[in-house]
């Protein structure tokens, strides 16, 4: 069905340059007909995507191997989960599931709008046309997952470290917060082009990258699971540039999720929100290119590119044209507010924004040095850990600082002696818990030390939050505790869905410092029969085995593993060879203490049966940070959740006007 | 064969959907631009409301001492006034207990101390 799939390609492509050049004109003229075919057409464009990716799908679970892409990328033996995975585990697959979430997200924009915001949709429409039409291009022309052969007999397999069960969810979490961010795109820009000053946009847009921003962040902590549990060499972020690329475009809609709130409060900010609204999209887009286009190496990248320059006058375009129209429309986008205070809520945000943006510049600088060295001195500088490191300290401990603190600060303007009686439980708070820790000698990691004693002094500004809230409300309304508890929520969801938010930004803080700051690590040869200690650990050798899996011979030192004299049963780490792919993966074995969080985490090379060579590292807290991964989305849903008197406030404001001119 | 009659299908119902707004009778809605200064000053009203409550609530949190919300609530109070007047007021269901809240003498501190 090979030409079916280009056939759908092909009209997708033709549906989104029509909604382009048909959008554009309707818009430019008034033509209602027009503007209402140009919004089809992008409403079409997701039916057409929707066959392409269901004739791939259907060629990959019949392993259809006249298909050059499902040749390449899947084998005979390969597992069924991962020969669907196997969607995405290529260049051209991959950018077909770019391009249906794309279509998806823009019908549902679309379909959304015309409820909500139809006088934006105008403008919107062709710019959500245009980045269709880039992606359906770069499938119909260079880069087409429909390319045929005559069929071998078996498939080359699919690289090793993408059979993983997180990687049935990561690169498609990654994608839908990547994609998601065009939305909020493509209505700013859709509102400048209309010369809108008023805030409709932001409305729409809010919830938007909202959804983007928590799966663009779940996402990222998928990712780090799978590097945890399948590379196998104990860490689970090493600031490779294609993960990198993914942290920076979430650095700004984090920045925009905050100061959207200035705009919407005070008026204020309006120029920025647009930069960071631009800047979140080229961010996503220049991680795509980064990954694509073949000019760094890394795990995540692939290595096949000739879409590089496209890509790289696609991001031109978008941040070309976009400062362009926000330039244009800068009368416009002037506040008449002015900041009051350097000690206010709003003072907070505007730092915190900062600090954000100054952090993600240094992400930018860190990924393209050694682009720019190898390209003026043939040469490449590597930008490593060290660099990235001392500026998620010099960065990361004020922003954690911030987020106690803004909560706690007044809108407009705070007194000292408001801000000393405010203050006065967060910083007991936090002085106990560092001295405390301090005495049970956690002195060993400064950074470690004023890291933990931040976070206590957020979460504890963040109960002080709950309960002050909590208590106010009761004496507003009456009732009991926990209504009143329940009411202080359900009537500021985004509010306190962000200190839930902020929580989860602690548990991942405290598991970041926890197992790097605290760690241990330790390797040694040990022959059949023989022990190591490791902190509380003893680990005995008790020899190897090799068993055929389903696509892979499976080698596995066997471990029995005690604490404290206490048996915890055996752990078995090894290798996997694979045969179709003719590759060996490390299989590391964890285990995992639900107590107090703790992974015991064990590497073997030279698996004999005599011997073989093992790497203990024990990581403390670490399984923190895949809880944050759950608290994050609980919090993010809260300040996603609908609010009725939000929504009927807002009809009032911008409903009778669209009710107007649809009269 | 059966390929090309999907495609052609696709290309078809495609086609047909786009030219839809053009083969109805009666034109589809649109929106015309909207009152950009009417926009204004209902943006200016929520504003001033939304301060009014965030003033109100940070006060009952004991973000702001007494002292403080007097000097900041009456220019607040006058500029959603203002607002009111010059946008017209809202319906009963988004009014609601802010503005009876913010603008009774009841909501004044006066009883509230500075503890």
């Amino acid at each position: 069905m090979p030409d079916l799939g280009r056939a759908a390609l092909i009209v997708c492509l033709g549906l989104a340059v029509y909604a382009v050049v048909a959008g554009a004109f309707a818009a430019y003229t008034r033509r209602r007909r027009l503007a209402e075919s140009a919004e089809n057409a992008v409403l079409a464009s997701f039916l057409a995507t929707l066959v392409a990716s269901g004739v791939l799908l259907a060629a990959l679970l019949r392993h259809d191997f006249s298909f050059v892409y499902v040749w390449r990328h899947t084998s005979l033996e390969l597992p069924r989960p991962y020969t669907v995975s196997a969607f995405w585990g290529g260049q051209e697959g991959s950018l077909l599931l770019w391009l249906l979430i794309l279509t998806g997200f823009s019908a549902a924009a679309v379909l959304l709008g015309r409820r909500s915001a139809r006088s934006l949709l105008a403008w919107t429409v062709p710019v959500l046309g245009g980045v269709i039409t880039f992606f359906a291009f770069l499938l119909v022309a260079i880069s087409s997952p429909f390319a045929t052969q005559a069929a071998p007999a078996d498939g080359l397999g699919l690289n090793p470290s993408l059979q993983n069960p997180y990687m049935l969810a990561h690169p498609p979490f990654l994608y839908l917060g990547f994609v998601g961010l065009t939305i909020p795109f493509a209505f700013a820009m859709g509102a400048l082009a209309a010369r809108r000053s008023d805030e409709l946009w932001v409305v729409v847009t809010r919830r938007w990258t909202l959804v983007a921003w928590m799966l663009l962040g779940f996402g990222q902590l998928l990712g780090a699971h799978w590097a945890y549990v399948e590379v196998g060499w104990g860490g689970y972020f090493a600031w490779d540039p294609v993960e990198n690329a993914a942290l920076m475009p979430w650095l700004a809609a984090t920045a925009f999720l905050h100061s959207v709130m200035i705009q919407e409060k005070r008026g204020m900010l309006k120029i920025w929100n647009v930069l960071l609204v631009v800047g979140a999209f080229a961010l996503a887009l220049f991680g795509t290119f980064l990954t694509r286009s073949g000019i760094l190496s890394s795990i995540h990248s692939f290595t096949e590119g000739s879409i590089g320059p496209w890509f790289l006058g696609f991001i031109g375009l978008v941040v070309a044209g976009s400062a362009a129209l926000i330039v244009s429309r800068l009368p416009l986008l002037r506040s008449k507010t002015r900041l009051e205070s350097p000690v206010s809520r709003e003072a907070t945000f505007l730092y915190n924004n900062l600090l954000l943006v100054a952090f993600c510049l240094t992400i930018l600088w860190g990924v393209l040095y050694p682009i720019l060295t190898d390209a003026l001195r043939g040469e490449p500088v590597t930008v490593g850990p060290p660099y990235y490191n001392f500026f998620l300290k010099a960065f990361g401990l004020p922003l954690l600082l911030l987020m106690g603190i803004g909560p706690l600060i007044a809108w407009r303007r705070a007194s000292l002696r408001g801000l000393g009686r405010t203050f006065a439980w967060p910083i007991g708070a936090a002085l106990l818990t560092g001295l405390g820790l301090l005495a049970l000698g956690a002195g060993s990691s400064i950074p470690g030390l004023v890291g933990y004693t931040f976070c206590a002094f957020v979460l504890a500004s963040i109960v002080l939050e709950f309960s002050r809230g909590t208590r106010a409300r009761r004496a507003l309304a009456g009732g009991s505790w926990p209504g009143a508890f329940a009411q202080l929520v359900g009537r500021n969801r985004r509010r306190y869905g962000g200190y839930v938010v902020h929580a989860s930004i602690v548990l991942l803080a405290i598991g970041v410092v926890g197992s790097s700051a605290y760690d241990t690590t330790h390797q040694q040869r040990l022959r059949v029969g023989e022990t190591m200690a490791v902190e509380d650990y003893r680990l005995t050798y008790r020899g190897a085995t090799s068993e055929r899996g389903a696509n892979a011979v499976e080698v596995r030192a066997v471990v029995d593993v005690e604490r404290n004299g206490k048996s915890l049963g055996t752990l078995q780490p090894g290798k996997n060879n694979y045969l179709a792919e003719q590759q060996i993966s490390n299989e590391a074995a964890i285990r995992s203490d639900r107590l107090n969080g703790e992974d015991l985490f064990l590497i073997a090379e030279q698996i004999t049966p005599n011997g073989v060579f093992l790497k203990v590292l024990v990581k403390p807290l670490v399984n923190l940070i895949w809880l944050a991964g759950f608290v994050f989305v609980g919090g993010a849903l809260i300040a996603l959740w609908p609010d009725a008197r939000e929504q009927r406030r807002l009809a009032v404001r911008y409903g009778r006007h669209e009710a107007l001119a649809e009269a | 064969m059966t390929e090309l009659l999907l495609a052609a299908l696709l290309a078809m119902a495609v086609v047909v959907f786009v030219s839809v707004p053009f083969l109805r009778a009666d034109p589809p809605p649109q929106a015309a631009d909207p009152d950009q200064d009417a926009l204004a000053v209902a943006e200016e009203r929520d504003r001033a409301l939304a301060e009014l409550k965030d003033l109100e609530f940070d006060h009952r949190t004991g973000k702001i001492t007494d002292e403080d919300y007097r000097t900041l609530v009456q220019p607040l109070r006058r500029r959603a006034a203002q607002s009111f007047r010059n946008g017209g007021p809202l319906s009963s269901e988004t009014a609601e207990p802010a503005s009876e809240q913010h603008f009774s003498e009841r909501s004044l501190p006066s009883s509230r101390s500075d503890r």
